[in-house]
């Protein structure tokens, strides 16, 4: 129904043309579910821009076809093309707030939409406007079409998405990572109304993601990209069988899960070259464990597996294949920290409550409370890792701060937080600073915890100068080689800016930030979160190296299951402010008492290989 | 800054002049050592020397920056200022001229020199007004003639035009020469830099494949060397933009305003910034009373007229200065003093905005995770202010800088207009459009002063308002880089 042909985009920037994507050519049958998955910038949200011909100014389609039932929608007039965007294809976004227009009615966005593009107008536009919020499970429709966006939940607000995605009937539904900013358990209900509407009407899904876990739970057949280019193309049940290309191992091999735990995980080394070079040879030759010469000096063609399998990699050449190599033996690890002797408490929080007060008047007096956490009571020891689990909005968040004392001012903390015996609730500003160096924070954005103004030098001589004015200059440079040698970062970036690095390794300098002060606790606020999988995968095997060689303690904040489990030896699954249910993360990963945690561990989608 | 009032008149001895240094003068000077020093600084900067040079690669911006420069040479040589001698027998101290001069004045001194009694028209060689001439015995009402333009003509009513038109063309040639000499100059530098030959060079150059728009830059170089011929030099035998009530050239006049105004915009504006930033900072970061109380006395100051107060504090200083008059010696000091502090009180009124946006600013960086990293390394509060807001502000500070340059060059010529802002007896756009407003209503008007002040004013304020555009472009992270 779709096809693309040789489709080539090119986007002018200063730095030069990035060709975001280059000779893609894949077809989309009528019903079906087809996943196109790629890292960030690997040009897989520009291939169905390029579709919608919703490009940036500074983009154009430079060569290459897209055929929609015999029109190639490239060479459309702007004016036609209109016509088929809604009617034909249709998107959702990532971004359920943004998309929305938070100044008109909910109703009268979807209503634009149907009068535009079918014949129905005024009340039969709106009664088939709340015929569609019905039917993607909006309760009391009738109600709900009045009200504006912001009043919805994020969920809510991109069921009124697809409810305005779908409500022109389009062939095509093109839905550009649906459920990344949502919540788990929230994302799983999503894609199982996706799912279910597109059995009942029978259209097309081109399903925009980087999570393997989705593409396992909804897709039918699986593209993957890397850097411009189609790597891989097959059945979901073949490449979750039997996937072909080294990339595509390497992403299933870094997603951290429970089979993985006390191995390192198969972080792909580097990361994804930039667009605006030539390339000689295959893209993802100087990351391949596997790569030949051959490799670095031609580019593989996409060699066909069979009648619906392809693959873009001189191992499965027709003529003289590469020799791929068995991937290097898992190193197990010794799973060391799971065997290890737990040591003394070193964090215990005890009814911990944390209130923001609401101010309102003219005199800005506190007229009332939001509760953020309520009664949170957990210990962590020496050397191990503590996850507190939860979907957004549960607190777990809040909860960090309250423990290094970064609400003070903000917001109203009761109960206790100990450390090390020390009472950091009532500790006075000196008391205070001791502590910190004791317990560190690394957050979720790589590029904005780090001061875009500073070196990566200053940036991690600053808790050395503060926490310990006492080392001498010569004393602090040598500790920061030190450092960077420990997270894995050239000596020489000391002098570099932090917009020079990618995101991973803004992750390591902010790893390396933390350890300046041997602390022993370090609070980790979602530290992968914003990663893609080959670089999170190698963040957790340093992060998991740095415990085993420096017995220090986590506090992992996050929301990524898999991460949990391969990482954590306690959980506390955290709700409305409130642990629901704690215990040794084997035990409760595997058999959870509580509704919601079942609730939530059944969300989670998988990815794993399937035993052929 | 000076010290004690008197301190700042500093004068010196050069054989035969004096130096003497104004307040405002040291304004400049230290507006351009700070400029040298973060030119420095920036270009031992990798980000902000990449970003400024995004703000120049923009034909537009160049060009500005082009018009901006050659306005601020010809303030710089207004800057300099001296006495000259009178006389120097020896045994007596020697005694210097009352009036104090500028290099530009020395440059200019044929116009400066050249007064007619009253109104004149651009290029006129008659006055504008009749008066009672005697010849031979006859007292007649007629258009005299000039005293100081058109003398060389015989026969004026004829040459004249033939005579513009001959000085116009070789001025043109002279520039065009002059602007020929700096095209080759910087193409032989370019040849020497990249290594190449200087045909290849001029090639680059003229076909714009250079780093910077050397090719728009030449161009504006080229247009204002062409004009300037122009003008200097039919300056030489007319009065080009024609004379004003008391017979000054008005090209003079003009090229005299300039400095002021600039003088204005950089001064008022470096009274601001320390206010503005400080405040801001301080109520955004420490937010509680400390905010309250900054918020309320923005709020105060933004709900008074500000011409208002500058009314009620010129008037204070005038009676001030007419009190002292031993700390002013000459009309100069007295006239500068009083654009001094006229600066400083257009500085002080509009500090609002600036201080409100950057309020803001830090509120929203108060929770940036790189704030949170170093409170939780116990870094203290001035060094959190100092070290990672103030540099992520600075941005802001510099696009607000640039923009109200032109706003305050304009806020002078509305206070000189309602008569509030600086001396009359200065030289200023300000004072010139107050002139021009009764000059229009005579009959046949008295176009020229308007047109002049109007048409000099304009260009700085434009040329300053697309340079800021420039600066604004690169510096801010929402622009859109394509």
């Amino acid at each position: 129904m779709l096809k693309l042909d040789q489709l080539r985009t090119e986007i002018y920037s200063s730095q030069g043309t990035v060709v975001a994507v280059d000779g893609v050519t894949l077809d989309i049958q009528p019903g079906e579910t087809f996943a196109l998955v790629g890292e960030s910038g690997s040009g897989k949200s520009v291939t169905a821009l390029s579709i919608t011909r919703l490009l940036p100014d500074n983009a154009c389609v430079a060569a290459g076809s897209v055929l929609l039932g015999g029109t190639n929608l490239v060479d459309l007039a702007e004016r036609d093309m209109r016509r088929y965007r809604g009617r034909h294809i249709s998107m959702i976004f990532q971004e359920p707030a943004t998309s929305l227009n938070p100044v008109l009615t909910i109703g009268r966005q979807i209503i634009e939409v149907i009068e535009t593009h079918t014949e129905l107008h005024g009340a039969a536009a709106r009664s088939k406007a709340i015929d569609w919020l019905r039917r993607v499970g909006i309760p009391e429709p009738e109600r709900r079409i009045d009200t504006y966006s912001f009043q919805m939940s994020g969920g809510q607000k991109q069921r009124v998405m697809i409810a305005m995605a779908l409500a022109t009937e389009p062939e095509l539904l093109i839905a550009d990572e649906p459920t990344t900013a949502l919540d788990v358990t929230v994302q799983k209900q999503i894609l199982d109304l996706l799912l279910s509407l597109q059995r009942e009407r029978g259209m097309s899904i081109l399903l925009i993601t980087h999570d393997l876990g989705v593409v396992a739970q909804v897709a039918d057949r699986v593209g993957i990209m890397y850097a411009g280019e189609l790597v891989e193309l097959a059945t979901k049940d073949e490449f979750f069988s039997r996937p072909m290309h080294p990339y595509a191992n390497g992403l299933l091999g870094a997603l951290p899960d429970v089979d993985k735990r006390g191995h390192t995980l198969e972080a792909i080394p580097g990361s994804a070259p930039t667009l605006t070079q030539a390339f000689h040879g295959c893209r993802f030759a100087p990351r391949c464990h596997a790569a030949t010469e051959r490799c670095r000096q031609e580019a593989p063609a996409l060699y066909a597996q069979g009648a619906t399998h392809a693959v873009r990699c001189f191992g499965f050449a027709p003529t003289n294949p590469v020799v791929i190599s068995a991937l290097p033996e898992r190193i197990a690890g010794a799973g060391a920290h799971n065997r290890r002797e737990a040591g003394d408490v070193l964090l215990r929080a005890d009814k911990l409550r944390v209130r923001f007060p609401i101010r309102s008047g003219l005199m800005q007096r506190i007229t009332g409370y939001v509760d953020a956490v309520h009664d949170v009571s957990f210990e962590l020891r020496q050397g191990q890792t503590l996850a507190l689990v939860g979907e957004s909005g549960s607190g777990k968040t809040t909860t960090g701060k309250a423990i290094l004392q970064l609400l003070r001012g903000s917001a109203v903390v009761d109960g206790s937080a100990t450390l090390n015996g020390l009472e950091l609730m009532t500790a006075n500003d000196r008391q205070l600073h001791g502590a910190r160096r004791q317990m560190q924070i690394i957050f979720q954005d790589p590029f904005g915890s780090l001061n875009p103004r500073m070196r990566v030098g200053e940036i991690l001589e600053e808790g050395i100068l503060s926490l310990q004015p006492d080392v001498s200059a010569v004393g602090r440079t040598e500790r920061i080689a030190v450092l960077l040698d420990k997270v894995g970062l050239p000596r020489n970036c000391v002098t570099r800016y932090p917009h020079e690095f990618s995101g991973g390794q803004r992750q390591r300098i902010a790893i390396a930030r933390a350890l300046a002060v041997d602390p022993q606790l370090i609070i980790c606020d979602e530290p992968t979160s914003a990663l893609d999988v080959s670089v999170q995968a190698q963040i957790l095997n340093l992060l998991k190296g740095l415990q085993q060689e420096l017995g220090v303690a986590y506090l992992f904040i996050t929301h990524n299951i898999g991460v949990v489990e391969y990482l954590a030896d306690h959980v506390a699954v955290m709700q409305d402010g409130r642990i629901v249910e704690a215990g040794r993360s084997a035990e409760l990963l595997s058999s959870p008492r509580e509704a919601y945690t079942q609730t939530l561990l059944a969300a989670v989608p998988r990815a794993r290989l399937k035993a052929v | 800054m000076p010290g004690p009032i008197r301190a700042c008149v500093c004068s010196k001895d050069y054989g035969a002049m004096k130096i003497v240094v104004l307040w405002t003068d040291w304004v400049v000077f230290f507006v351009m050592a700070a400029t040298l020093l973060y030119a420095w600084k920036v270009r031992h900067t990798p980000h902000l020397a990449s970003t400024w040079r995004k703000a120049f690669a923009s034909p537009t911006g160049s060009a500005a920056t082009t018009v901006l420069a050659a306005f601020v040479s010809i303030g710089v040589l207004d800057t300099l200022h001296y006495r000259r001698l009178l006389s120097n027998s020896t045994g007596t101290a020697p005694t210097y001229g009352t009036e104090t001069l500028s290099l530009l004045d020395h440059l200019l001194r044929r116009q400066q020199a050249g007064k007619e009694r009253s109104y004149s028209a651009p290029l006129a060689y008659l006055a504008y007004e009749k008066e009672a001439v005697t010849t031979n015995g006859e007292t007649r009402r007629i258009y005299p003639r000039l005293i100081n333009a058109g003398t060389h003509l015989q026969d004026p009513a004829h040459d004249r035009a033939a005579d513009v038109l001959t000085r116009g063309f070789v001025g043109a040639i002279k520039g065009m020469f002059v602007a020929g000499l700096l095209a080759g100059l910087l193409t032989w530098f370019k040849s020497r830099r990249n290594g190449r030959g200087l045909a290849a060079a001029w090639f680059d150059i003229r076909s714009g494949r250079t780093r910077m728009p050397l090719r728009v830059v030449l161009t504006t170089v080229s247009v204002l060397c062409l004009l300037s011929g122009i003008v200097l030099a039919l300056s030489v035998e007319y009065h080009v933009f024609g004379t004003d009530r008391v017979g000054n050239d008005l090209f003079y006049v003009v090229m005299k305003s300039l400095r002021t105004a600039l003088v204005i915009g950089t001064l008022s504006t470096l009274v601001t910034m320390p206010i503005a930033v400080g405040l801001g900072i301080l109520a955004g970061y420490l937010g509680g009373w400390i905010d309250e109380v900054i918020q309320y006395i923005y709020t105060v100051i933004n709900s008074i007229p500000y011409v208002l107060l500058i009314a009620a504090t010129v008037l204070i200083l005038m009676t001030f200065i007419d009190n002292h008059a031993d700390l002013f010696p000459t009309a100069a000091n007295r006239t500068d003093a009083r654009l001094f502090f006229l600066c400083v009180i257009l500085g002080m009124t509009s500090w609002t905005d600036l201080c409100r946006l950057i309020r803001g600013e830090v509120i929203k960086l108060r929770e940036a995770e790189y704030i949170q990293a170093a409170q939780a390394f116990g870094v203290g509060t001035w060094r959190i202010l100092s070290v990672h807001l103030l540099p992520n502000v600075m941005h802001l500070i510099l696009i607000s800088m640039v923009i109200s340059f032109s706003g305050l060059v304009l806020a002078e010529a509305v206070l000189s207009y309602v008569g509030i802002g600086v001396d009359p007896a200065m030289q200023s756009f300000g004072t010139l459009i107050n002139t021009a407003r009764l000059e229009l209503s005579r009959k046949p008007a008295i176009w020229w002063t308007l047109a002049t002040a109007f048409s000099f004013m304009f260009t700085l304020v434009l040329s300053a308002n697309i340079f800021s555009d420039a600066v604004r472009d690169a510096f801010d992270p929402r622009a859109i880089h394509n």
